[in-house]
């Protein structure tokens, strides 16, 4: 069974009824040259239950449910399903097995209908008709059966993401499955999104179908699953009722020392305004309107956080105002200064940790030194007439290295051989400490692990309390509620409500992030 | 974490990795010979000893790497741009034209003169020829292969026209000029040498080959010591970078083809100004296009570039004389040769790298280090 010598609690999880672990494995190892992803796992999954498996990035979570979806083989080790042993050399193994996964990016083809994406690759027949109205047929049964409120016959570009990962759940279904794997699935998903989602799942269970659910969301596990194993740097660390346990637990298990989910902040004390803007509308690469005519201020010493599901024109507000993105019409300032007035270059007194760090912020194979001058390496000091000071640089890094902790202190590694919360320690190390007056940040947390999160999270307070201007751009709702003093919500580039921090109440911001504003609601 | 992967040892991706690639292209090279009812061993040995056996041929082997070392760092430069110049040949033609003009119509004036003159006129003529493609690139989004492919042909085509009706020596039938004036001629090795009250066997090997050297030094310090540099590496790794840390994509563009098309031209001095003293049609003979091939082998840096070079110079002079020794194996069977070296060290370069991967993968430092 379940059992981590270590954890005296792991016996826990015997079959809750009479049938085999919908899932058994045991001894699963596998290496990727010489990382060790996956140490010895032992899991079993009970049959009939929602089962968390949550970890940091990097634990190997992602790892061991390939291993059981397909796309890798184990170096050892023996999977059971329904307590016959099998062997997955493949995808189409896994499907046979009654394994169906929804992947965190959906493998959807997006001017196809709904209908014509559930049949794909199980089409039957030569002609497209027969296997159609077969399937017709089958799919209205299983909506039924588990309320999932899908038009067959809608092209996914039309739907909205929390839909689409419906067709995810409905193809999987359709294909047998009685296994369900979801892989971090509420990324792209308002509160709301994700309750009905959850709701989804918990009538699968009812049904009699396993559902395991991958995350790195304490809140997710704490309010969807049954039982919950955590993973940490490769290995299985221990096995826990949900009910049974706590959130603070499961962080300390996952990290492996305590840490404190939520930072304390004095309140904040505004100054004069900093950053202005003025009905901004900006278009994206495509050339459609994505910020439709928003004006707000960030003033000196507070964090203004801009919360929204990804996609709704957050990515590119925070581009224009970091002035790499175009600006269509409306102005912006800077302390007074017209941010057109500087070009191409780097306004100066602007920081900005970019949303995605390694489409943007880093390059992968410059070294740590190297990039720790990106967007100010024209600034005097870095080099002498046109010569690279390379040794000043070196030095300047390797100071940052050490007050951010970035680890492996290695001023000469290439960016990419850092763990992700290094790689965003080195970032934010690079901006921070060129010292802005404004800090614009996205996503500070995305792909960061918990300890790094609570550091970064320091670090924002402490820019604040030095009297910056911060401007937080993050689609994780826990992050902005705990570190904005203000919060814009903003729903389809506009915002639909502005609340104050701290005591915003998750409910209404899910509810305006939805676009579902107070008059309407 | 899924997929991670150590990073080779510097020593076998800069030294057994090529080696193997050779090994291989030389093997299949070895068969063919076979094939041809030769002893493989025998054509290696006429071939290393037509390059390197004696001192003309070590000259005409150096002589040869010459123009590969200009053309191979003029796509090395570009490639560091994140741009793939495939119209050395074209400019490398055109470098020819600036050197013939001031050679031509300047003369008259010393030496200390004309021959900085011609090398400014060598990498202008070049420079400007690569920076329009660069600046279709930049400001059209025309892709610089399709670009600078057709500016090879319209450099042919150019070269043509003016050999024919215009810079012809007046009453002969063959396209070339006058002979140069002395001046205009750079030193040869064997002549410098001869200063010095040494005595070295006569080849065509030149002073562009120091000129040479000197451009890989330069070459490296503006790539990895300037700011310049790193603005133009940033663009060629990532233009998404680039934007966000101020960096202007179409500006590192056509600063990158511009210095890339200045390389290539300047191969026109080791041609023209170092053994031919004339300009005359087709001088370029593939070179700019072996260049890619020298810049891939070289890993797009100036040590790589110049070892990668004598090795094509080798082959090259190696060849001929063993084309001479050996009837059956022809020149083309010296080219067959060549191309199996671009395509061992080019196309298929990463042959071999899962394997030494296997062997010799150290831990990716940081991947498996918790923060």
């Amino acid at each position: 069974m379940a059992a981590s010598a270590a954890d005296p609690r792991a016996g826990l999880l015997t079959p809750l009824a009479d049938r085999p672990p919908a899932i058994a494995l045991s001894g699963i190892d596998k290496r990727f040259g010489p990382v060790h992803a996956n140490k010895a796992i032992e899991l079993a999954i009970p049959a009939g239950t929602i089962h968390g498996i949550i970890g940091e990035n990097g634990a190997g979570k992602s790892t061991l449910m390939n291993i059981l979806y397909g796309y890798y083989t184990a170096d050892r080790g023996e999977i059971r399903i329904d307590g016959q042993p099998v062997k997955i050399a493949s995808t189409q193994d896994a499907i046979a097995a009654g394994i169906g996964m929804v992947h965190q990016h959906f493998m959807l083809v997006e001017p196809f209908t709904v209908l014509e994406n559930v049949l794909l690759g199980a089409e039957g027949g030569f002609t497209l008709k027969a296997g159609m109205a077969k399937a017709r047929a089958e799919l209205a049964a299983l909506e039924r059966d588990y309320g999932l409120e899908v038009d067959l016959d809608a092209r996914i570009a039309d739907l909205p993401v929390g839909i689409q990962q419906r067709v995810e759940i409905l193809k999987a279904l359709f294909r047998g499955a009685r296994i369900l794997i979801l892989d971090e699935p509420t990324g792209v998903l308002t509160p709301q999104e994700a309750d009905h989602l959850f709701r989804i799942l918990r009538h699968l269970r009812d049904q009699g179908r396993t559902v395991v659910l991958i995350t790195h969301k304490l809140r997710e596990i704490m309010a969807a699953t049954d039982n919950v194993s955590v993973m940490r740097q490769g290995a299985m660390v221990a096995h826990r009722r949900t009910a049974e346990t706590t959130r603070e637990e499961l962080a300390e298990l996952m990290v492996g020392r305590k840490v404190l989910l939520r930072v304390e902040k004095a309140p904040a004390k505004p100054g004069r305004t900093v950053l202005e803007v003025k009905d901004l509308v900006v278009r994206d690469a495509n050339g459609v309107v994505r910020v439709k005519g928003v004006s707000f201020d960030v003033r000196a010493g507070e964090i203004v956080g801009i919360a929204g599901v990804a996609g709704n024109g957050q990515s590119e507000l925070l581009e224009a105002l970091a002035g790499i993105r175009p600006i269509e019409r409306g102005t912006v300032t800077i302390n007074g200064q017209p941010l057109a007035s500087f070009g191409l270059s780097r306004p100066t007194g602007l920081g900005h940790v970019p949303e995605d760090r390694l489409r943007m912020g880093l390059l992968r194979h410059f070294s740590a030194s190297e990039n720790a001058i990106l967007g100010y390496q024209d600034r005097p000091g870095y080099s002498h007439h046109g010569f690279l000071d390379l040794a000043g640089i070196v030095r300047l890094c390797r100071g940052w290295m050490r007050s951010y902790d970035v680890r492996p202190e290695n001023t000469e590694l290439q960016a990419q051989s850092f763990s992700g919360g290094n790689q965003q320690k080195l970032v934010l190390a690079r901006e921070l400490e060129h010292d802005p007056g404004l800090l614009l940040v996205g996503q500070p947390t995305r792909g960061v692990d918990i300890g790094a999160i609570e550091f970064i999270h320091k670090r924002l307070i402490a820019m604040r309390d030095a009297g910056k201007a911060v401007l937080l751009v993050s689609v994780e709702l826990d992050e902005i509620r705990s570190l904005a003093d203000r919060i814009l919500v903003m729903f389809d580039g506009a915002f639909t409500g502005e609340l104050p921090g701290g005591e915003a109440e998750e409910r209404r911001i899910g509810l305006l992030m939805a676009g579902i504003t107070e008059a309407a609601a | 974490m899924a997929g991670a992967r150590g990073e080779l040892p510097a020593w076998v991706n800069l030294g057994l990795l090529p080696l193997l690639n050779l090994t291989a292209a030389f093997l299949v090279a070895g068969a063919i010979v076979l094939l041809l009812g030769e002893s493989p061993p025998e054509a290696l040995k006429l071939l290393i000893q037509g390059a390197f056996g004696y001192e003309e041929a070590i000259g005409y082997t150096l002589y040869y790497a010459t123009n590969f070392i200009f053309t191979g760092l003029a796509v090395a430069i570009a490639f560091h741009g994140g741009l793939f110049n495939i119209g050395g040949e074209g400019q490398a033609y055109l470098g020819g034209l600036g050197v013939a003009l001031v050679a031509l119509y300047l003369g008259h004036w010393p030496a200390v003169v004309v021959l900085p003159l011609a090398i400014l006129g060598a990498a202008l003529f070049g420079g400007i020829w690569a920076l329009i493609p660069g600046w279709l690139q930049a400001r059209r989004g025309s892709h610089i292969v399709i670009t600078t492919i057709m500016f090879n042909f319209l450099a042919a085509a150019l070269m043509t026209y003016l050999l024919v009706n215009v810079l012809i020596k007046p009453g002969q039938q063959a396209p070339e000029t006058r002979t140069f004036a002395e001046t205009a001629w750079l030193p040869q090795i064997h002549a410098m040498a001869a200063w010095f009250g040494l005595d070295v066997a006569a080849s065509p090997l030149n002073a562009a080959f120091l000129i040479a050297l000197v451009c890989c030094g330069l070459v490296w310090l503006f790539i990895w010591r300037t700011r310049w540099g790193y603005e133009l590496r940033v663009v060629g790794q990532n233009e998404a970078a680039a934007v966000y840390g101020g960096i202007s994509p179409a500006r590192q563009i056509m600063i990158a083809m511009s210095l890339s098309g200045a390389l290539a031209g300047m191969m026109a001095l080791n041609e023209l100004l170092g053994a031919q003293h004339r300009l005359l049609l087709g001088f370029t003979g593939g070179y700019g296009f072996v260049g890619i091939a020298v810049a891939l082998m070289g890993r797009n840096h100036p040590v790589g570039i110049v070892l990668a070079a004598i090795l094509f110079g080798a082959l090259y002079q190696g060849g001929s004389d063993l084309s001479f020794d050996m009837p059956t194996i022809s020149r083309d069977m010296v080219v067959v040769i060549q191309g199996l070296v671009i395509l061992f060290a080019g196309a298929l370069e990463h042959m071999f790298r899962p394997a030494l991967a296997a062997l010799f993968a150290r831990p990716a430092a940081g991947a498996a280090v918790p923060p």
